[in-house]
C-alpha cells in the first residue's frame, strides 16, 4: 500500500499540523518579552532566567525526578516479574484475578486510583509524602511495564530457554543468562515508559502527596489554573526539548541498529 | 535411498545380550484428553543413529522432549543407561538437544554459544578453550568464532547448533528436524556430514524427522510412528523392502497397493483374486493367510516392468493404457490405467533420450512382475 | 518453590495496593460523613472483636448512593461525561483514521518517522499539551487573533472554558491512542487484498469501504475504547479548558473530595463510575482477546 493520494497527503499534513502547531506556539511564546503570553513583544529569554530563580519549581522538579527514578525502577522489577508470571507461569490459583489486576489499572480513571490509594494510606496511617507517591506510581506503572515486557515475552522463542536448561542452566540461570539479556530492550522501554508516566502524573500525585512533597505537575497545575504565564511556557519548552531529544535519539539508535542487523544478515546469506 | 552399509556389521539390536542405552517401557503421554504417546516400548542402543519418522502430530517430538526432560511420561518409565530418568530435570541429564530452530543465543557470539554449556559445568578455562576449539574445528567454524548468530548463514548456524550440543560430550544427542531449515542441496551434503560426525564422536544420535529420505540416509534404524504408536522399527532397507503394514509401505516411497482375497496355492505361494474380469495374481509371503482373507499386495513401481508386447514368461501380467507420464529426468513413472479403472505405476530408468521413448500417452502396454516382487500385507 | 515466590511478590503488591484500596473505597461509600478524623463513621475497631464487626456492618448503608440519585448534579454529571466521551471519541476517530490510513499508505521509509511523530506528543507531558491550548483558545488567544486578522469574525469568540474547548483538548491529547491501533491494523493489511478487490470490479472507494474498513475494525474498536474509557473519568481537561457549565464526573469527584471533604460521597461517586466503566472495559478486553487469537 504505497500509493499516497492527495487525500492522504492532505490528511497527514493537517493532522500533524494539528498535533504540532499548539506546541510550536507554546515554545515561541516562551521567548516573548511581554508578560502577556498572547501578544508578541520581542525576543527574550528572561522567563528562563526567572524560572531558574524560582525555588519552588526547582524543588518540585527535584522531588518529581526522585519519585520517577524510584518508582520506575521498582515498577520495572515488579512489572517484569508479573509479565514473566503471566506468560510463563502456567496455571496457578487466582490467575484470572492476577491478570485482571494487571490490566485494570491501564484503563482505570486516575481519580479513582488516586482516591482509593489515598484512603488506603490514611487507613493504615502512612504519612503522605515522597514514599506514598512512589508506592502509588509504582502500582500503576508496573502494569504498563508488565504489558510492554509480556508482549516481548510472548514472541520470545521458548526453545532458547529450553536450550539453556538443556546445556545445564538452572531455571534462574536461564533467566539471567539468556532471557533477560534478550528481552532487555523491552525492559528498558518499560522503564522509560514508567519514568515518563511518573513525571507526567498530576491526578494520582495530587491525591497521594502531602505538604512535604509537591511534584512539578502539581505545581504547574496550580499555577496554570490562574491563567497562562510565560514562565510555565519556558518550563514546558524545556520539558518538550528534553523529551524530543530523547525520543529522536532513541529512534535513531534503534533504526541504525536495525539497518546494521539487516545488512549483516544479508551479508551472511551471501556467504553460503 | 542411499543407505550406506558399513563394512563391519553393527547390529546390537539383534544381540540379546546387549544392554540398551535408552529403554522406553510402556510409556504413555497424555496432554489433557489427547494421547500423544500410547503404551510405547522401545530400546535404543549405544552408538546408534536412530531416526523417529512420522507425519506431524505422530508423537515423535513428544518422545524426544521426554528424553530431553521437557516432558515427563504420564505412565511407564524411561531409562537412560539403566537409570530411570523420570525426575531428573533437563539441566541434570547427560543428554543434549539440537533444536529445530537451532535456538542459538542471539546475544552471544559463536564461541560463547559453544562454550555456554561447558561454563555451566565450571570446566577449567584451559580445558574449556581446548574443547571449544575442537568443536569449532569439527564443524569447520573456526573462521566464524567471533561472529554473532545473525552474521552467519543458515548452514553455518546449523553447524553451530550441532557443535554447541556436542560440546558437553553427551551420552545421547537429540536432533529435532536438524536439517529442516536448509534448502535441498545443502540438506543432502549436511546429511553425510552428520553421519561423519556421529561416527567420529561415537555419540548416540536420535533424530526426529518427517523426511523419509533423510531418515533412510542417515539412520542405522528407523522407527515409523503414527498417532502415538510405533508402526515398525527396523533398518532402512527392511523398512523399504519388507514393510509390515500398508501404512509403512505407503509412507516410505512410492507404492502400488492392490487389495484382494488370498487363497493358498501351496508352500508360501498365494493367489490373489482382486478384480472382476482380471486374472488372479500370484505372490509369495512368509506370513500365512487364510483362504478368502482380505490382503493387500504392495509393489514398488520400479519392480513393475512395462512392455509393448505381452511378456512370454511372467508370474503376473496385466494389460492397460498409458494414462500419464511423470518425467523425472533419470526416471519416468508411467501411470497405467487398467480396463477396470485401477491405476498401476511402473517406473523405468531413462537410458534413452526422451525423443526415442518407447511409450506415449494412450499406448496399450503390458505390465508384469514376479511373484516375489511385492509384499503381501494383512493390513 | 522459586515459582511461588515469583508469583507471590507482584501478586501481593497488587492485592495490597490495588484491590484492598477498592475495598476501602467501597466500604467508605457505605459510611456516613462526620466531622472527625477520618471524616466518616463508622470506623472499624478490631479491639471489639466479632460484636464490634457486626455493629460496624449494621451501620453501613446505601444512603450515599440514594443521595447520588436525589441530587441531579450527579446523574447529570454522569450523563454529560458519557456524552462528552462519546462525541469526542467520534471526533478523534474522524481525525485519527485518515491519519492512520495516510501513514499506512506512505512509502516504507517514511513510516518510522511518521510513527515517531505520532508517538512524540504521547511522551510529552499531558498537562503541558492541555496547557498549550489555553493560550490558543483564550479571548486574546492565537486562534481568535488569527480569525480576526482574516476577517472571519468581527469580535473574539468565547472558546476557552466551554465544552468546545474540552472537545478540542480531548481530541488533541488522545489522538495518538486512536491512531496507533488503527495504524497497526492497517499496516498488517495485505496490499494485494485491495488489488484483488479492484481486480474483481470494485472502484477504489468501494474497495476501501468493503475491504479496508472491515479489516481495520479491530483497530478502530481498540482505539475507540482507548479514548472513551479514560475520557469518561477525565479531570485535567475539563478543569483547565472547561467552564462552570462543563460537567464531568472526574471533576465532580475531585471537588467532592478536595473542596467539600465529603469522602463517603466521593467514594460513592467512584463506585458508580467504576460500575459504568465495567461494560466498556469488558468489551475492550473481549476485542483485544479476539485480536490476539486471530493473530495466532
Amino acid at each position: 500500500m504505497t500509493r499516497l493520494s492527495w487525500f492522504n497527503v492532505v490528511s497527514l499534513t493537517l493532522g500533524f499540523a494539528f498535533l504540532y502547531i499548539p506546541m510550536l506556539i507554546l515554545i515561541i511564546f516562551s521567548f516573548n518579552e511581554s508578560k502577556l503570553v498572547t501578544v508578541w513583544a520581542g525576543f527574550s529569554t528572561k522567563w528562563y532566567g526567572e524560572l531558574m530563580q524560582n525555588e519552588a519549581f526547582l524543588n518540585a522538579a527535584w522531588v518529581t525526578v526522585k519519585v520517577a527514578v524510584m518508582s520506575s525502577t521498582l515498577a520495572t522489577v515488579l512489572g517484569t516479574m508479573a509479565a514473566y508470571v503471566m506468560v510463563r507461569g502456567g496455571r496457578f490459583m487466582g490467575r484470572t484475578l492476577f491478570s485482571g489486576m494487571i490490566y485494570a489499572p491501564l484503563v482505570m480513571p486516575e481519580v479513582i486510583t488516586g482516591l482509593s490509594l489515598l484512603l488506603l494510606f490514611i487507613g493504615i496511617g502512612l504519612d503522605r509524602g515522597v514514599l506514598t507517591i512512589v508506592l502509588a506510581h509504582t502500582t500503576f506503572s508496573m502494569c504498563y511495564v508488565s504489558v510492554v515486557v509480556s508482549s516481548r515475552l510472548v514472541t520470545f522463542d521458548r526453545s532458547l530457554e529450553e536450550a539453556a536448561l538443556d546445556l545445564g542452566c538452572s531455571p534462574a540461570e536461564a533467566f539471567r543468562l539468556v532471557t533477560l539479556p534478550i528481552i532487555a530492550p523491552a525492559v528498558i522501554s518499560g522503564w522509560l515508559l514508567a519514568f515518563t508516566l511518573s513525571l507526567d502524573d498530576l491526578v494520582i500525585a495530587s491525591f497521594t502527596s502531602g505538604p512535604s512533597a509537591t511534584t512539578l505537575p502539581i505545581k504547574i497545575f496550580s499555577a496554570v489554573r490562574l491563567g497562562v504565564s510565560p514562565e510555565i511556557n519556558a518550563l514546558s519548552t524545556i520539558m518538550i526539548a528534553i523529551v524530543t531529544v530523547g525520543v529522536i535519539t532513541a529512534s535513531l539508535v534503534s533504526k541504525r541498529a536495525m539497518v546494521r542487523q539487516k545488512q549483516e544478515e544479508q551479508a551472511a546469506a551471501r556467504t553460503t | 535411498m542411499g543407505d550406506i552399509v558399513s563394512s563391519t556389521v553393527f547390529e546390537p539390536w539383534t544381540d540379546p545380550q546387549a544392554e540398551p542405552l535408552i529403554r522406553f517401557r510402556n510409556v504413555t503421554k497424555r496432554f489433557g484428553s489427547f494421547t500423544a504417546i500410547d503404551d510405547l516400548t522401545l530400546d535404543i542402543y549405544e552408538k546408534e543413529f536412530f531416526a523417529l519418522l512420522g507425519p506431524s502430530g505422530c508423537g515423535k517430538t513428544t518422545m524426544m522432549r521426554m528424553l530431553a526432560g521437557f516432558e515427563n511420561p504420564t505412565e511407564g518409565s524411561i531409562e537412560l543407561a539403566g537409570r530411570d530418568i523420570a525426575n531428573v530435570p533437563p539441566n541434570k541429564r547427560a543428554v543434549n538437544m539440537m533444536f529445530q530452530s537451532y535456538a542459538l543465543f542471539p546475544h552471544l557470539n559463536i564461541w560463547d554459544n559453544i562454550a555456554f554449556g561447558l561454563r555451566r559445568d565450571k570446566m577449567p578455562k584451559v580445558d574449556l578453550e581446548a574443547r571449544v576449539e575442537e568443536m569449532l574445528k569439527l564443524t569447520r567454524l573456526e573462521k566464524f568464532a567471533k561472529r554473532k548468530p545473525h552474521q552467519i548463514s543458515g548452514g553455518q548456524r546449523q553447524r553451530v547448533a550441532l557443535a554447541r550440543s556436542l560440546a558437553k560430550a553427551p551420552k545421547l544427542l537429540l536432533l529435532d528436524e536438524p536439517l529442516g531449515a536448509l534448502d535441498k542441496k545443502l540438506r543432502q551434503d549436511t546429511q553425510f556430514e552428520l553421519m561423519d560426525i556421529q561416527e567420529k564422536t561415537g555419540t548416540t544420535f536420535v533424530i526426529v524427522t518427517h523426511d523419509q529420505e533423510e531418515a533412510m540416509t542417515v539412520a542405522s534404524r528407523v522407527a515409523v510412528m503414527d498417532e502415538g504408536h510405533l508402526m515398525q522399527v527396523a533398518t532402512p532397507d527392511r523398512i523399504y523392502e519388507n514393510p509390515e503394514s500398508v501404512y509403512v509401505a505407503d509412507f516410505i516411497g512410492d507404492v502400488n497397493i492392490i487389495q484382494g482375497r488370498a487363497s493358498a496355492v501351496g508352500g508360501e505361494t498365494y493367489s490373489i483374486d482382486w478384480a472382476e474380469g482380471q486374472g488372479q495374481l500370484t505372490a509369495t509371503s512368509a506370513t500365512s493367510f487364510d483362504n478368502g482373507q482380505t490382503c493387500h499386495l504392495a509393489i514398488r513401481p520400479e519392480k513393475v516392468t512395462i512392455t509393448a508386447d505381452r511378456p512370454e514368461v511372467a508370474d503376473n501380467v496385466v494389460q492397460g493404457r498409458v494414462h500419464d507420464i511423470a518425467y523425472l529426468g533419470n526416471l519416468s513413472t508411467y501411470h497405467v490405467e487398467l480396463p477396470n479403472g485401477t491405476i498401476i505405476k511402473a517406473q523405468t530408468a531413462n537410458t534413452r533420450r526422451i525423443s526415442r521413448r518407447s511409450f506415449t500417452w494412450e499406448d496399450p502396454v503390458w505390465l508384469s512382475w514376479t511373484a516375489t516382487a511385492g509384499v503381501l500385507l494383512a493390513n | 518453590m522459586r515459582r511461588a515466590v515469583l508469583i507471590a511478590i507482584p501478586y501481593a503488591w497488587l492485592l495490597a495496593l490495588f484491590l484492598v484500596p477498592f475495598g476501602i473505597v467501597l466500604k467508605i461509600s457505605l459510611s456516613d460523613t462526620a466531622i472527625a478524623i477520618p471524616p466518616y463513621v463508622p470506623t472499624l475497631d478490631l479491639a471489639e472483636g466479632w460484636a464490634g464487626f457486626r455493629a460496624f456492618l449494621s451501620e453501613l448503608d446505601f444512603e450515599n448512593f440514594v443521595w447520588l440519585t436525589e441530587d441531579d448534579l450527579y446523574w447529570k454529571a454522569y450523563l454529560s461525561s458519557l456524552k462528552i466521551a462519546l462525541i469526542s471519541t467520534i471526533f478523534t476517530l474522524l481525525v485519527g483514521y485518515p491519519m492512520a490510513y495516510g501513514m499506512a499508505r506512505a512509502p516504507e521509509e517514511w513510516r518510522p518517522t511518521l510513527m515517531m511523530l505520532v508517538i512524540l506528543p504521547f511522551w510529552t507531558s499531558f498537562l503541558i499539551r492541555v496547557y498549550a491550548w489555553m493560550g490558543i483558545l483564550s479571548n486574546e488567544g492565537f486562534l481568535n487573533q488569527a480569525l480576526l486578522w482574516l476577517g472571519v469574525i468581527g469580535e473574539p469568540l468565547a472558546l476557552l472554558n466551554t465544552n468546545t474547548a474540552v472537545y478540542i483538548g480531548i481530541v488533541y491529547t488522545y489522538l495518538p491512542f486512536m491512531i496507533l491501533p488503527i495504524y497497526a491494523a492497517l499496516d498488517r493489511l495485505d496490499g494485494s487484498l485491495i488489488e484483488a478487490a479492484e481486480d474483481l470490479g470494485c472502484s477504489r472507494l468501494q474497495a476501501f469501504w468493503l475491504v479496508t474498513i472491515p479489516l481495520s475494525r479491530p483497530g478502530i474498536i481498540a482505539g475507540s475504547f482507548l479514548v472513551f474509557i479514560p475520557v469518561l473519568g477525565e479531570f485535567v481537561i475539563p478543569s483547565l479548558l472547561g467552564g462552570s457549565g462543563t460537567l464531568m464526573i472526574g471533576k465532580v469527584l475531585w471537588e467532592e473530595f478536595f473542596s467539600n471533604r465529603d469522602w463517603p460521597v466521593a467514594s460513592a461517586v467512584a463506585v458508580v463510575l467504576l460500575l459504568i466503566l465495567v461494560i466498556p472495559i469488558v468489551l475492550f478486553q473481549r476485542n483485544q482477546q479476539k485480536q490476539a487469537e486471530a493473530e495466532q
